[in-house]
């Protein structure tokens, strides 16, 4: 156990790609945390797909042993935390367990949309923060340049930024001693009743249920009973440790400290993040305030390209969801698609990961159908119903009216791209509310319906920007609009999991990009297969795919028998991978690559 | 009891893997070498021949196909001594055929006769185009004078003679194919194969075609119309396709070829010559070494084979289906079931016949002039079931 003065916690806030990771890296290495030899490059990011994308979804803790200039001990716990605006949940409750942050701000490239978003959790969370500017080993560097932008745009005061590479390693040293001398001691009572924050928990194949804590008073033991507070269920802890970043385990941890307990608990569902956990009796009285839960808010389907796989695909997803409590599923049956799962997320990135993860550890290929957000159906009865679905849309004769859910994104771009990012805003149906700029940067506030953006509004601001735009939204409620069910026939047959939720206005506009993209995307048949869009009985786009005239092998004789053999062998696997509606063969990526819109 | 293979009879196809020149479009296992001691092919074609003739003795051969590569290099007396080890392995038929592939170049057309002395009775020749820019945007040696010429020989020399053109060719325009159809039909021939051009991997065009060099080559559409043309041209000329590529005079047909497309059994000699033998109620799939030097290597250390499979019944039915479906005859429903052990898809099959792409007549199915074009995308949905 450390005394509290010897404590400082802490998280580091950045945008994507201004070294969040880097640094944390660094500051393991700097004070011998990891064996040099063990070191690997992005420690804390421990999925595979984290580490292939660079991102980091989950957060993650590691406990820093520091001797500081002043020559004592400090103990450091450090949380990681996703830089992602799908994952902002995570950001939020691992801030309430810590009291500092540093604001890591690449300095040749300054402030960006996440930093922003992410250093407000900061501040509401009353952190005390540490600018630290990064990358001053490259050229393009201009410290002063951000320093001035941080102080202009976030209104901190950042005449005390630390300056580092943290490629290089300078200015390493400068940020231990900054986080002993600037950050807060935590603190808390070491005689009171055990209180701790039940910060995140998953799931582990040896051990069950990690439970990742932060002692606010008391002390947790090793054999102890404890009571969960949300449910009042007890449970005995048999192990407690702490992350160095592997698990190491000690008898107690006391106020200040973050580390772990396990408890023979099964199932990541059983454990509330948020909670309260205390003694099972005399424990304290008052719980801290909750989280509020993450709710989905993109919804799509998942089906198996092999229908034979649909157990294969309960499993996996029953696995995932032990771990990922944010993630809902129901099982769904699609007229074309056979069974399956219709599966909340919080975001398209989280939606892609999930789907990474099933298709990557579980070896099932999937079938995607089109993302939908969640819509309010007002009835004429007046009973609101929540809408998952478009498949499952009422009939709209018993529709009072449609709400949907809005954002307010924010979205910083230098000034010759401005035009552009308005004019994708404005496509998208959105509603300034706000444009200042920063230096050469625009600053730019829209409120915009999320199923606008759910789907490929972030590729295409990155495209019209080259890049250069980042981008940042939270959802602030809903609002009635003019909303409708499309739907897509192909030959003349409804295909269900293509059918969406648009704006009246945008309907037209939609249906024929729809209608062209899927003529692309069909293969052509023997006969000629009519696409059309419509919204109730009424048909707003159509094109039509004229019939393949010319698919045979010229030559073919004795020795190419067991060649033609092979490719049509070939060729059968891909018609497998297909999709038939009716008479058509649909293939799987046709169900996503349908609704990408170009413009 | 009598094997599968009676219904479509026994052939022996012999590889002769040279050229002169390699054409840009060609895949076929064609090698361009300055020297070659044909004693050697005489003796290694021979081995080939004692090896394969215990396991097929008892049947009678109906016909021999020297193919290429250019075998009209080959000289007239390695042609006359394979002829006549075959003769000797087994009986004949007493309308043998024997096909020599020849390309139409004066010195080649000197050897004909010799040809036809050693027992050749049939020559196709691969003419590929009627026009002399043509012929050489395709990488081809020979002039149109001199295929005219070669021709006319070839037809002194030989009752039967076939040629072979290729078609939507480079700027080729539909009208520009269907005149020189024309022109070839007002050729004294019987049988003509009518090839489209195809882009195959690996090849100069194929490479060319995938950095996007290779302009012209007709649309899909236009190719799609060249083909209809082609059947109802040659149809109204007397030469009727019975093949999707192939037209002759009813009685002309290639009884070769027909031995594949009816899945009879044929054995291939000669570098990568591919083969399917039926041995004590078992076909098996034959395939021999590729190259012309290491197929004369394992052919002196006994054998020239490279791979010898069993092909499973469901293996059969599929080629069977590939094969005879590509006959204006069609496919026998009965042997066909033989072998896979269950019914074609009704459901697809009444599908089909619905879009007007195959007809069922009696016990047999074929394509319909609809289907044939799109034959590939008909045995997909055949053989997905
Ligand atoms: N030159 C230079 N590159 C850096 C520095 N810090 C991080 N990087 C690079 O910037 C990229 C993003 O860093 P990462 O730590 O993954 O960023 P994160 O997304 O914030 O976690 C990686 O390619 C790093 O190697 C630095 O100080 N100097
Ligand atoms: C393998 S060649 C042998 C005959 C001879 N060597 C010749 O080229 O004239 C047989 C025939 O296949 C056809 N052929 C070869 N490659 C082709 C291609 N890529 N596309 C269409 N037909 C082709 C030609 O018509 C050729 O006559
Ligand atoms: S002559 Fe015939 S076999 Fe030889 S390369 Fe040309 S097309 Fe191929
Ligand atoms: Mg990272």
């Amino acid at each position: 156990m450390t005394d509290l003065a010897h404590i400082r916690n802490f998280s580091i806030v950045a945008h994507i790609d201004h070294g969040k990771s880097t640094l944390a890296d660094r500051l393991i290495q700097e004070t011998g945390t990891v064996k040099d030899r063990d070191m690997k490059e992005q420690l804390l990011d421990s999925m595979d797909i984290e580490r292939e994308r660079g991102i980091t979804i989950k957060a993650n803790t590691v406990r820093i042993d520091y001797t500081a200039d002043n020559g004592e001990h400090y103990v450091l716990n450090l949380i990681d935390t996703p830089g992602h605006v799908d994952f902002a949940y995570e950001v939020s409750r691992s801030m309430r367990a810590v009291e500092g942050s540093l604001l890591v701000v690449d300095s040749t490239q300054g402030v960006e949309a996440q930093t922003l978003a992410n250093v407000y959790q900061a501040i509401e969370a009353d952190h005390e923060i540490v600018p630290v500017l990064n990358k001053i080993d490259l050229p393009a560097s201009d410290c002063d340049r951000v320093a001035e932008q941080i102080e202009d745009v976030i209104g901190i005061d950042a005449t005390d930024a630390i300056q580092v590479s943290a490629k290089t390693g300078q200015g390493i040293h400068a940020t231990l001693e900054s986080i002993v001398t600037h950050l807060p001691a935590p603190k808390g009572n070491l005689d009171a009743p055990l209180k701790a924050m039940l910060v995140d928990s998953w799931y582990d194949a040896y051990l069950g249920v990690i439970v990742l804590v932060r002692i606010m008073d008391g002390t947790l033991k090793r054999g102890m009973r404890v009571k969960f507070m949300s449910n009042n269920t007890l449970h005995h802890v048999d192990r407690v440790g702490v992350f160095r970043p592997e698990m190491e385990m000690v008898d107690s941890l006391g106020p200040g400290e973050i580390g772990f307990l396990t408890a023979s608990i099964k199932q990541v569902r059983d454990t509330r993040v948020g909670d309260t956990i205390t003694n099972d009796r005399n424990g304290t009285e008052v719980a801290l305030d909750g989280f509020k839960p993450a709710q989905p808010v993109v919804f799509c389907g998942l089906f198996p390209v092999d229908s034979s796989e649909f157990e294969d695909l309960r499993d996996a997803i029953d696995k995932l969801a032990l771990n990922d409590a944010s993630f809902s599923f129901e099982m769904e049956t699609s007229a074309a698609l056979g069974f399956g799962f219709r599966c909340g997320f919080l975001g398209l990135l989280h939606l892609e990961v999930i789907r990474d993860r099933i298709e990557r550890e579980y070896d099932i290929e999937l079938i995607t159908t089109a993302p939908s957000v969640v819509y309010h159906i007002f009835m004429r009865d007046g009973a609101m119903t929540e809408l998952h679905n478009p498949a499952d849309m009422p009939d709209m004769t018993l529709v009072d009216h449609l709400e949907e859910p809005r954002i307010k994104a924010t979205i910083l771009v230098p000034d010759e791209y401005l035009g552009d990012v308005l004019k994708l805003c404005q496509d998208r149906r959105g509603i300034q509310e706000d444009l200042t700029y920063a230096g050469t940067r625009a600053m730019v506030v829209y409120d915009l319906p999320l199923n606008e953006v759910v789907f490929d509004f972030y590729d295409r601001l990155k495209s019209v920007t080259k890049g250069y735009a980042s981008f940042d939204y939270h959802m602030t409620g809903y609002r009635e609009d003019n909303l409708v069910k499309m739907s897509i026939l192909v030959n003349d047959e409804p295909v269900d999991a293509l059918s969406m939720m648009v704006h009246r206005d945008r309907a037209e506009m939609r249906g024929r990009a729809m209608c062209e993209k899927l003529k692309d995307l069909i293969p052509r048949h023997m006969f000629k297969i009519p696409i059309q869009a419509a919204i109730g009985g009424k048909v707003i786009a159509r094109e039509t795919l004229s019939a393949l005239r010319k698919d045979v092998t010229a030559k073919c004789y004795g020795g190419d028998a067991t060649r033609k053999r092979k490719l049509l062998d070939k060729q059968k696997a891909g018609k497998k991978k297909m999709r038939q509606f009716g008479k058509v063969d649909i293939p799987q990526e046709a169900f996503i690559s349908a609704l990408k819109m170009d413009g | 009891m009598t094997d599968d293979w009676q219904q479509g009879g026994f052939g022996l196809y012999v590889h002769w893997p040279f050229c002169q020149a390699k054409c840009p479009y060609c895949d076929f296992n064609s090698h361009v070498s300055s020297q070659i001691d044909q004693k050697i092919w005489v003796a290694a074609y021979l081995s080939e021949l004692d090896r394969n003739a215990p396991d097929l003795s008892g049947r009678v051969l109906n016909t021999i196909f020297f193919g290429g590569g250019t075998p009209s290099l080959m000289e007239p007396e390695t042609v006359a001594a394979v002829i006549e080890a075959a003769r000797k392995h087994w009986p004949v038929s007493n309308d043998l055929e024997i096909t020599l592939e020849a390309n139409p170049g004066s010195v080649e057309a000197g050897r004909f006769s010799g040809y036809r002395d050693a027992g050749v009775n049939r020559i196709s020749m691969g003419i590929q185009a009627l026009n002399d820019n043509d012929l050489r945007r395709l990488g081809r040696i020979h002039s149109v004078a001199e295929a005219r010429a070669a021709f006319d020989i070839a037809r002194s020399c030989f009752d039967r003679v076939s040629f072979d053109l290729i078609y939507a060719r480079q700027d080729q325009t539909l009208s520009d194919w269907t005149a020189e159809l024309t022109e070839a039909l007002s050729m004294a021939v019987d049988h003509l194969s009518l090839y489209q051009l195809t882009i195959e991997d690996g090849t100069a065009f194929g490479d060319r075609y995938a950095r996007g060099k290779l302009r012209g080559l007709p649309e899909d559409e236009t190719a799609a119309d060249m083909y209809l043309s082609t059947q109802e041209i040659c149809a109204s000329h007397g030469l009727p396709a019975y093949e999707v590529s192939n037209h002759a005079r009813p009685g002309s047909e290639s009884r070769h070829n027909q031995i594949y497309w009816r899945y009879g059994d044929y054995l291939g000699i000669g570098p990568g010559a591919h083969g399917r033998l039926t041995i004590n109620g078992q076909r098996y799939a034959t395939e021999t070494f590729r190259m012309p030097g290491e197929w004369v290597k394992a052919v002196n250390s006994g054998s020239g084979d490279a791979l010898r499979t069993p092909l499973s019944t469901t293996e059969q039915a599929e080629e069977y289906m590939m094969m005879s479906m590509r006959l204006s005859q069609g496919l026998d429903i009965e042997r066909y079931t033989k072998f896979s052990g269950s019914p074609i898809n009704s459901h697809k099959l009444s599908q089909l016949v619905d879009l007007g792409m195959v007809e069922q007549d009696g016990a047999m199915l074929r394509a319909t002039t609809t289907g044939r074009p799109v034959l590939n995308a008909i045995l997909r949905e055949l053989m997905v079931g």
